[in-house]
């Protein structure tokens, strides 16, 4: 199965990705990452797609979907309601959830020099919206393991693992309990696992995973899981590195891919206010410069982000600082423009 | 007027005699008894430790020893041999170390016999911050209060087609109510201050749609316990952060397993976490949670540190609070002293210096 290959660009050598704002700190921080794209001179434009939370509707979700699939990516913000992971997800079939957590120099943290890639099962698993009240007082919920997802999720997995050169997969599950269901995702690992014997490839159960990530973080490399484990197993790894205002994830599919801040809140009691952390978002956007092809610009973007980290007095509140967003993403290009880049006016 | 006087001082007599007996019914605290179940392994070795410092405390405890081999009783059906039945239902309190659970044994495993037959339905974890052990994570002080009968691990799951395989996780309004109920009583009894309640409503509307239902309900009914919910991937997200935000949190069965040894991570790992199991009909058995380590049994090397721990919670479960308090400070004070120490600890002391130490400490106190 082809890894995704981004659309083609349109209209003298310019990209059109579908942008969603969403609420609370969304719009603030996507006009951010618009400021920097359009600062670097970088080839996309965006198509504004509005989903308000108060007001949305079927016709909305709608909307929004046919505009990803018609670009093809997407740089989405937070919505609470609409697009509630599984729906948008499943719908586009984006079904790997890629976050990639890093220890970054200049940030303060319990532990030291983590360098984790999570791989997330995204369309099915505990999140499958299957439940029935049979019995007044008994509800059923319904956890649907297939083969053909599993051994999707794993291919994805060990095909990233080979292509970043890293050396380990970690499979994490709960097949002493979820003898079938996990235990059919832990074999389908295995199998596609016979298939790269240059990575090692070994499985932890789920409560271990989380005691060994808050003591030896370290250990792991890329691991690989189902969806209800992969939504904590991200969580803990996102605020071990420094908290969600940090790291970047992605959603891919065969045919789409949609980028955003890997943990999914809205942070609306911090919007407007000019203290937001545009890390995470920024960082989204430049992983979907790689995924568009221009790694130029994802680098230089990139780089001129690390830099400004390791300035204690640009670190936001989220990460103990008291500068403002503003503040992080002026230095940012500043670093971009110092590199001697062409770059639009100031 | 000797008649009367007699009369008058035999009086006081009786009186004074009545207050003696009293007096020495309240010092001498009844003598209560508590099934041991030693388990496997290390089990045996810790056991013994508990045993010790629990003497040389002068705590009032009676061990009855029991052990739990799965038996096929009548009617083929698995069970726990009958007399460590009688000796737990007689008892109501247990105290157990680590039971192996062999691979294709054909018998399930022990915990979950033992869970049936009990109707242990609250798994509680403390998590506290051990001075002197030192982790990343300082001043955790939290409680996890796991629902243990029902929810993703009911066991039923079964093949649809060929490649399709769904496991049904059942949450019920009878489980969720007893096991926020019992969360905001705990609260209450321990004085502790709120209670969260960590769920995944937003997308299994239905079932943690029910569990939450029920937890705003007994919610309402202790007033006096401030009460919050929040996701489960927030608190995990948070719960690296900063676990001092963190209180007593009750959760359904999958997301409590993963929590409680998330918070076990935190202060040190399950060789230093006591847990105890609340079941119905007053019965409660306090456990450690760690394996059994085939590999270090009968060297004694092991760490009776969870097991001891666990012994404390059941001596606070049963209102002994002195005792409780003793012993715990005397642990703690070993591990912080940091001359004698189990070699997981960080020390190479032997598992019996480490327990005399732990037992010198606790007579000085007196």
């Amino acid at each position: 199965m082809p890894m995704l290959q981004p659309p083609p660009a349109k209209y003298g050598g310019r990209h059109t990705v579908t942008l969603i704002p969403g609420d609370g700190i969304g719009p603030e921080l996507l006009n951010h990452v618009r400021e920097v794209f359009r600062f670097s001179c970088v080839p996309v434009d965006f198509e504004v797609v509005h989903v308000n939370s108060a007001l949305e509707t079927e016709e909305d979700i709608n909307n929004a979907i046919t505009a990803i699939r018609r670009n093809g990516v997407a740089l989405k913000g937070e919505q609470p309601l609409f697009l509630c992971a599984s729906q948008t997800d499943t719908s586009l079939d984006l079904y790997a959830n890629v976050m990639h957590c890093q220890s970054l120099p200049g940030v303060q943290t319990r532990h030291q020099n983590i360098d984790i890639m999570i791989i997330r099962e995204n369309t099915e698993g505990e999140y499958s919206s299957l439940e029935h009240e049979n019995v007044p007082g008994v509800v059923e919920s319904l956890k649907i393991i297939t083969r053909n997802n599993s051994l999707r999720i794993a291919e994805y997995a060990f095909r990233l693992a080979r292509e970043k050169g890293r050396r380990r997969v970690t499979a994490v599950h709960k097949a002493n309990i979820m003898k079938l269901g996990d235990g059919l995702f832990l074999q389908c690992c295995r199998e596609v696992a016979s298939g790269y014997p240059d990575i090692t490839f070994d499985s932890m159960i789920v409560d271990n995973t989380t005691m060994q990530l808050v003591s030896k973080p370290q250990q792991f490399d890329v691991m690989v899981m189902p969806n209800l484990y992969g939504n904590v197993v991200s969580n803990v790894c996102a605020g071990l590195v420094g908290g969600p205002g940090l790291v970047p994830g992605a959603n891919y599919g065969r045919d789409y891919a949609v980028f955003e801040t890997a943990t999914r809140n809205t942070g609306k009691s911090i919007a407007d206010k000019n203290i937001a952390n545009p890390t995470a978002m920024l960082l989204a956007g430049c992983m979907m410069l790689d995924h568009l092809k221009l790694h130029d610009h994802a680098s230089s973007i990139r780089n001129a982000i690390f830099t400004t980290m390791n300035e204690n007095r640009l670190h936001t509140a989220d990460i103990g600082g008291q500068g403002t967003t503003s503040e992080v993403v002026q230095s940012v290009m500043r670093i971009i423009q110092s590199k001697g880049q062409l770059t639009a006016e100031f | 007027i000797s008649g009367v006087f007699w009369s008058f001082l035999n009086g006081r007599c009786v009186i004074f005699l009545a207050y003696l007996n009293i007096v020495c019914l309240c010092s001498a605290s009844q003598m209560q008894t508590v099934t041991l179940i030693p388990g496997d392994g290390i089990g045996p070795e810790i056991s013994v430790a508990v045993m010790k410092i629990f003497e040389a405390a002068k705590a009032p405890i009676q061990w009855e020893e029991r052990n739990v081999t799965a038996i096929k009783g009548p009617g083929g059906k698995w069970m726990i041999p009958p007399d460590a039945k009688e000796s737990m239902d007689k008892n109501k309190i247990g105290l157990k170390g680590p039971l192996k659970t062999p691979i294709a044994a054909g018998h399930p495993s022990m915990n979950l016999l033992l869970r049936k037959t009990f109707d242990l339905y609250a798994n509680v974890r403390p998590c506290v911050s051990i001075e002197g052990y030192k982790t990343p994570y300082t001043d955790v002080n939290l409680v996890t209060i796991r629902e243990n009968t029902e929810g993703e691990y009911s066991g039923i799951e079964h093949v649809i087609v060929d490649g399709v395989v769904q496991s049904i996780k059942l949450i019920t309004e009878q489980a969720s109510q007893r096991i926020a109920e019992y969360a905001f009583e705990y609260a209450r009894n321990n004085q502790r201050a709120s209670v969260t309640a960590v769920h995944k409503a937003n997308i299994m509307r239905m079932s943690d749609g029910l569990f939450l239902r029920k937890c705003r309900e007994a919610a309402e009914k202790h007033r006096d316990v401030k009460f919050t919910e929040m996701y489960l991937d927030t608190v995990c997200l948070n719960m690296v952060q900063d676990p001092t935000q963190f209180d007593v949190l009750v959760m359904p069965n999958l997301y409590g397993d993963i929590l409680s040894d998330l918070c076990a991570g935190l202060i040190g790992g399950l060789g230093v976490t006591p847990s105890g199991n609340i079941g119905a009909n007053g019965v409660a058995i306090f456990e450690s949670v760690h394996g059994t380590a085939p590999d270090i049994a009968g060297k004694d090397m092991a760490n009776p540190t969870a097991l001891l721990l666990s012994a404390v919670m059941m001596l606070r479960h049963m209102g002994l609070h002195g005792h409780a308090k003793k012993i715990e400070a005397a642990c703690f004070d070993t591990i912080r002293d940091e001359k004698v120490r189990t070699q997981d600890l960080g020390g190479n002391s032997k598992c019996s210096e480490f327990t005399d130490a732990i037992c010198q400490r606790v007579r000085d106190m007196d």
